[in-house]
């Protein structure tokens, strides 16, 4: 990854969207959340409004570091994925790219076996559009030059009250 | 790593207070909890023992205001500063953008104040970091103390490269906001400069 910086950009956030949208119908889903490995959110579909996604995205991800910690430690490669079930809410975590975290929720209206399937097949979608924004990336579009333009002041305006 | 999103046009930062066991880290977090307004920050998580050692982090998400059009978020983690939880504090500085190192004052804590700044300066360069190229600051935490070290002695052992630093009485919050403030300008300066880190 160039630089310790990851961007996003307008139409992969659309796809990205796009592609949580359709899984999230065509898994029976409560709710589908895309997350930076790091922790902030990158996308969200269904029913989240009663969803903290700020601090459920922060905990996924610290859970996620710590499942891939254990699995180095056992010198497994990495589990593919990470299933809770709930009374109501079942929860399944998968990796996306080695940089998103894929969250989907739901309830008794869809079934594990269902939600698998159709995960596979978003995270090849969402994996092709990780790959599109890395290339970006890359190519150092003049997008990313906007901060260049940021000044001193600007900073010092943020902290000014 | 910072997260620049050109859609919704948010920044958002990572940085992480580190420090040994007991010197303050989530004191600071919860200062800067209680002190900052409700539509400027989200819950603050507290993954703790039931004797309110960090366990695994604290998480508080904080929204500064906006520079050029885009919203900057930081999100503050503390590591757990007990010597077994190493595991754990590797995972936490992933993708760090920022480290606050928050110091014990009090004399019988030097030692320790020692083996963390030793210990952040492997975890960070087993992942690719240097601490020397890192936004980064240091925080004097406990002022209040008898036991307290002399300012000019505390900065002789952890701070030797000379850095921003700062005094500190977390519970009371002197010093905690001026460190987050200065640790916050170091990241956005750094964004400005293209971020190689
Ligand atoms: N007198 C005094 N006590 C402090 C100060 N800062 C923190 N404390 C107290 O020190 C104790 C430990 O503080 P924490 O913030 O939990 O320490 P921590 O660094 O998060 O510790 P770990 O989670 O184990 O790494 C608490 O009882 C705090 O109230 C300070 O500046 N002065
Ligand atoms: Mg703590």
């Amino acid at each position: 990854m160039a630089g310790n910086q990851f961007l996003m950009f307008e139409e992969e956030q659309r796809r990205i969207q796009e592609a949580c949208d359709l899984l999230a119908r065509a898994a029976n889903a409560e709710a589908v959340l895309v997350i930076d490995k790091n922790g902030q959110e990158i996308a969200r579909s269904g029913d989240t409004d009663d969803l903290d996604v700020t601090s459920l995205s922060s905990l996924f991800a610290g859970n996620v570091a710590a499942t891939g910690g254990i699995a180095k430690l056992l010198a497994e490669k990495e589990f593919s994925g990470q299933f809770h079930e709930g009374e109501k809410t079942n929860v399944h975590i998968s990796l996306v790219a080695q940089r998103a975290i894929l969250v989907v929720l739901f309830d008794q209206r869809s079934s594990l076996g269902l939600v698998r399937l159709r995960v596979k097949k978003a995270s090849e979608e969402l994996t092709r559009i990780f790959e599109a924004i890395v290339r970006k990336m890359n190519q150092g579009s003049a997008q990313t030059q906007v901060f260049s333009e940021i000044t001193d002041d600007d900073i010092d305006n943020l902290f000014s009250e | 790593m910072s997260f620049i999103n050109y859609s919704s046009r948010e920044i958002n930062c990572k940085i992480v207070y580190y420090g040994p066991g007991l010197c303050g880290k989530t004191t600071n977090l919860q200062y800067v909890y209680n002190k900052t307004a409700p539509d400027a920050k989200g819950k603050m998580i507290s993954l703790a023992t039931e004797t309110e050692r960090t366990l695994f982090f604290d998480f508080l998400p904080l929204s500064l205001g906006e520079i050029r059009g885009f919203k900057t978020r930081f999100h503050l983690y503390t590591v757990p500063g007990q010597v077994f939880y190493d595991a754990s504090r590797k995972l936490i500085l992933k993708g760090v953008d920022g480290v606050v190192f928050v110091a014990d004052s009090q004399i019988e804590r030097m030692e320790a104040n020692i083996e963390s700044l030793d210990n952040l300066r492997t975890n960070l360069e087993e992942q690719g970091y240097n601490l020397d190229k890192l936004p980064y600051v240091v925080q004097y935490n406990k002022r209040d103390l008898p036991s307290a070290v002399p300012v000019a002695e505390l900065k002789a052992v952890v701070n030797p490269t000379n850095v921003p630093d700062f005094e500190a009485v977390a519970p009371t919050g002197g010093g905690v906001f001026d460190t987050l403030k200065a640790v916050a300008k170091l990241v956005l300066t750094e964004l400005k400069r293209g971020g190689n880190g």
